[in-house]
């Protein structure tokens, strides 16, 4: 699992590169919540273009990192799911909960014009 | 279809669920599956060896996981077994959601479920559990080679 992190006004953009398990979602984990606590991010906004492959272990590290920003009024958000992922993804009723767009562009610009 | 065996023991680590998962995609091609059907059958063995790791060993490395395959007629058996804590409730252990980690879904055996044909769990205390899944193929025309 390859991570790449870029922070613009308190969004921690995060662009997953590979697939996500109970062994990489600890990565995951600890890149969101180092930033929530180090940095105050409160708006995460994860990308998933390349990520081939999740189970329940990557859904629960998604929904965790998405319980933790809403308890301290931020946000999660989802964007360039693959449709394999997106399958697994919809199966654990996660798109009812998460807010998901086509691209990083639309999530960033969503809740910035509001 | 021609029947076949494979086994494969590893240590219960995390960075070995990724291994197991290679070994039933490489099957699951071998079997001229779909890729969706291949999909579904890495996210069933990637939680049966999760929850062995997880669950069974409770995340300590000094322990083994089986990875049973075989190719039968009709059928793919997988077989996923540790020799941890045991599992006290294995019908409550399977419901939806339940989870004994808030960081987790408890999705694993409805994964399981979903994608498989038939889940058994069989689990004792402090002798270890056994997920059996099976999965069918459909019989196919080159079934006589």
């Amino acid at each position: 699992m390859n991570l790449e992190k870029k922070i613009e006004r308190l969004t921690l953009f995060l662009r997953l590169d590979g697939e996500l398990d109970m062994h990489t979602s600890d990565l995951v984990r600890q890149a969101i919540d180092i930033e929530i606590e180090k940095r105050g991010i409160r708006t995460v906004i994860l990308n998933l273009q390349n990520v081939q492959f999740i189970d329940s272990s990557g859904l629960g590290v998604i929904l965790g990192r998405y319980k933790k920003l809403l308890s301290l009024g931020g946000k999660l958000k989802i964007t360039n799911v693959p449709p394999n992922v997106y399958k697994i993804m919809e199966l654990s009723g996660l798109p009812k909960i998460i807010n998901f767009y086509d691209d990083e562009t639309h999530a960033y610009e969503e809740g910035r014009r509001a | 279809m021609k029947s076949n065996q494979l086994a494969l023991t590893f240590s219960s680590i995390a960075e070995n669920v990724g291994i197991a998962r290679l070994l039933i995609a490489s099957v699951g091609a071998q079997l001229d599956l779909s890729l969706n059907d291949i999909e579904e059958l890495k996210v069933a063995v990637s939680e049966a060896v999760s929850n062995a790791i997880i669950h069974g060993y409770r995340n300590d490395a000094n322990h083994v996981v089986y990875l049973e395959l075989e190719v039968m007629d009709d059928a793919l058996k997988i077989v996923v077994k540790d020799e941890g804590y045991g599992i006290s409730n294995v019908e409550q252990a399977m419901q939806p959601a339940f989870s004994t980690d808030p960081e987790r879904m408890g999705l694993g055996f409805v994964f399981m479920q979903s994608f498989m044909d038939d889940l058994q769990v069989d689990s004792t205390i402090d002798i270890g559990t056994t997920v059996t899944m099976k999965k069918q193929l459909k019989q196919s025309s080159n079934a006589s080679h």
